[in-house]
């Protein structure tokens, strides 16, 4: 929300600002875009002996290895060899997988959208559950309430998150049967995918048996996925809300009688938002590399999964492009959270870096 | 009270309580103050008893960790296999023991790369600035624009899958948090009037930097080091996992918890240990980070 108790000069000169500092993180992205292609660029380059040899095996007969790097233009120089990896790339072409023969660009799209739809439930997960065991302890502090609540989120951080699915698959899914351990959704239900978001599609089609199936399987993974923000943003929320709950402004208005309810949840969260945005930002980046490893784990089909297939089987233009794809994507989440970072705060950034 | 003062030349009136509290250094100060921090000695504690097995305990152990015995296969826990065995009649604890080693080296090396590296980059962006400054400073932005365990990915999609390899990839991702953060300690480092004093009377840029730069920027190094190594510990553990890290027979914790997965009904003794000896690990220094930072950098707490 824009302060809008500014006059109305000043509330002008603010979004002036903000504007320019957007187009700043704008500007700035580029040289981290070109660095990060050069990286991927680099993945298939910087393999010791020939990227062919790599990626046909060992066995490989030595005319088949002449021909695909024919095939791949890895006998011109590398200059040359990088500037046709960014054209492609600007282009949207993102290559050709090794193992299906076909353009990335078209099969990374539904993987795309179910570690989407994964990524945020986890989110979901982590904000609901770790602000209001922030708020909780911040509000019972030095109880043992607190301190529970804080051990939890402090083994919370400490737990890789492929074994916490690991157990959970054994609780839940094996020794007591009540979750679905893998896949995104029963593969004998019958379902007719239109924007690969299943549960978009399944309330398009009203198919709610269907809902309840995707439901059911994106409890596990997303709980998973989500422990370790949430244990974050539980502490971060304690600490913030600790703060907030000590200065004036909520004296007075518990001096005038406000209820406890409205104090926490109406004026001192509002004021511990901010940090609890950034820790936002930061935990999507540990969402998505945790959903490599969360996807594995419950074959859930994401781009996790399919960066891990690629991996096992050296397509190295999937890994290539992959890593690429999530790592832009993290990349305009945290410009996003860092602009409306400046437009809750404009205080703090506007200025210099 | 004059035991704690031995080096009072004799004849001197013995000092009050007040004054000999000012006598004292201000580490000497912080490292009591850490002393009586109730979670980093739990911290510390662990990570102990951690260093303790993995050096000793492989001597006392009745099998190796690569010991295979096929009559054993997938067997519980019991008093002969504290931990069970896994598909192969491996006893598990030895492998956690061994697994100890591992993490434990692994993590020690990386994290002691990147802080060498970054804070020498951290150092040269912060005090120098200009041009150095900008492209030090655009390669963090750089490495810092991927998710940290996918950049991992791509370093030993480069290099090979090895534990080496991992190693060298966990200590590449963690350079710039060490990197920014010696940078923006020599900022402020740099402004102080002792530094600008050294400067005046002409000393060396290089004698600056090691003899009132580096000694004044390391507190929030050590804290972040130590975070930083439950971090690489978990890394290590997820490259391992996705067969990047450890390669067979290496008992490397996230590799045998890859290698469960198979059992966990049958057998769930093969997933539980190696994962509780990660989390243990990792709290471990989680908690001693904290209590370090609680001490040395209060600061720097959120």
């Amino acid at each position: 929300m824009p302060p809008l108790f500014l006059a109305h000069g000043r509330f002008e000169r603010l979004v002036k600002l903000l504007i320019a500092y957007t187009i700043r993180r704008l500007l700035m992205l580029i040289p981290v875009l070109i660095g990060m292609s050069f990286i991927t660029f680099s993945i298939v380059h910087a393999i010791p002996g020939s990227p062919a040899q790599a990626i046909l095996g060992e066995k490989a007969s030595p005319e088949a290895i002449k021909q695909l790097e024919q095939q791949m233009g890895l006998n011109d120089p590398l200059y040359l060899q990088y500037f046709r990896y960014m054209e492609d790339l600007l282009h949207g072409d993102l290559g050709t997988s090794i193992k299906t023969g076909r353009p990335i660009l078209e099969e990374i799209g539904p993987y795309l959208a179910a570690t989407m739809e994964l990524a945020l439930a986890a989110m979901i997960i982590a904000v609901f559950f770790g602000v209001n065991l922030g708020i909780f302890s911040a509000w019972r502090h030095n109880t043992v309430v607190d301190y529970t609540s804080m051990v939890i989120a402090l083994i919370g951080v400490s737990m890789p998150v492929f074994w916490l699915g690991l157990v959970e698959q054994w609780i839940f899914a094996q020794e007591l049967g009540w979750l679905p351990s893998n896949g995104r959704m029963d593969p004998r239900m019958f379902f007719e995918p239109i924007t690969q978001f299943v549960f978009i599609d399944a309330l398009i089609q009203m198919n709610f048996e269907a809902f309840m199936d995707a439901f059911n399987h994106i409890l596990l993974p997303a709980l998973a996925l989500g422990t370790i923000p949430m244990a974050i943003i539980a502490r971060i929320t304690r600490s913030s809300m600790l703060e907030v709950l000590r200065s004036d402004y909520i004296r007075t208005a518990r001096a005038k009688g406000v209820g406890e309810g409205l104090i926490i949840y109406k004026h001192a969260l509002k004021n511990a938002f901010i940090p609890i945005l950034t820790v936002f930002g930061l935990q999507m980046g540990l969402l998505l590399g945790g959903a490599v490893l969360t996807e594995t784990i419950f074959s859930w089909p994401g781009v996790g999964r399919y960066l891990y297939e690629a991996i096992s089987t050296r397509d190295y233009p999937v890994i290539q492009s992959g890593i690429l794809v999530v790592a832009t994507i993290f990349v305009v989440i945290n410009l996003i959270v860092d602009l409306m970072y400046a437009w809750i705060d404009p205080r703090i950034q506007y200025g210099k870096e | 009270m004059s035991t704690n003062a031995p080096t009072m030349p004799v004849g001197e009136p013995e000092p009050t309580a007040g004054t000999e509290v000012e006598r004292e250094s201000p580490f000497r100060d912080s490292l009591r103050a850490l002393l009586r921090h109730r979670s980093a000695m739990i911290g510390g504690g662990i990570i102990l008893f951690f260093i303790i097995i993995a050096l000793i305990a492989p001597l006392l152990l009745p099998y190796g960790y690569n010991q295979i015995d096929a009559d054993a296969r997938l067997q519980a826990p019991s008093a002969d296999h504290w931990f069970g065995t896994d598909d192969f009649g491996r006893d598990i604890f030895a492998r956690v023991v061994y697994g100890a080693r591992i993490s434990l080296w692994v993590g020690f090396f990386a994290i002691t790369g990147s802080i060498v590296i970054g804070s020498l980059l951290g150092l040269v962006a912060g005090y120098y600035g200009g041009w150095r400054d900008t492209i030090i400073s655009r390669m963090f932005d750089i490495l810092l624009a991927f998710p940290s365990i996918l950049l991992a990915i791509a370093i030993v999609a480069m290099l090979g899958p090895s534990l080496q390899n991992a190693m060298y990839a966990i200590a590449i991702i963690n350079i710039p948090t060490f990197g920014r953060l010696m940078r923006s300690r020599v900022l402020s480092v740099k402004q102080e009037d002792y530094v600008l004093a050294a400067r005046a009377i002409g000393m060396k840029n290089s004698r600056i930097l090691l003899r009132h730069i580096l000694p004044n920027s390391w507190t929030p190094i050590m804290v972040q080091g130590t975070l930083g190594f439950a971090t690489a510990v978990l890394e290590a553990a997820a490259l391992g996992f996705i067969g990047l890290g450890a390669q067979p027979p290496e008992p490397e914790w996230g590799k045998m918890l890859s290698d469960s997965r198979g059992f966990i009904q049958s057998a769930p003794w093969t997933m539980l240990f190696p994962g509780l000896a990660i989390m243990f690990t990792v709290l471990g220094f989680n908690l001693l980070g904290d209590g370090l930072r609680d001490v040395f950098d209060p600061r720097m707490k959120q």
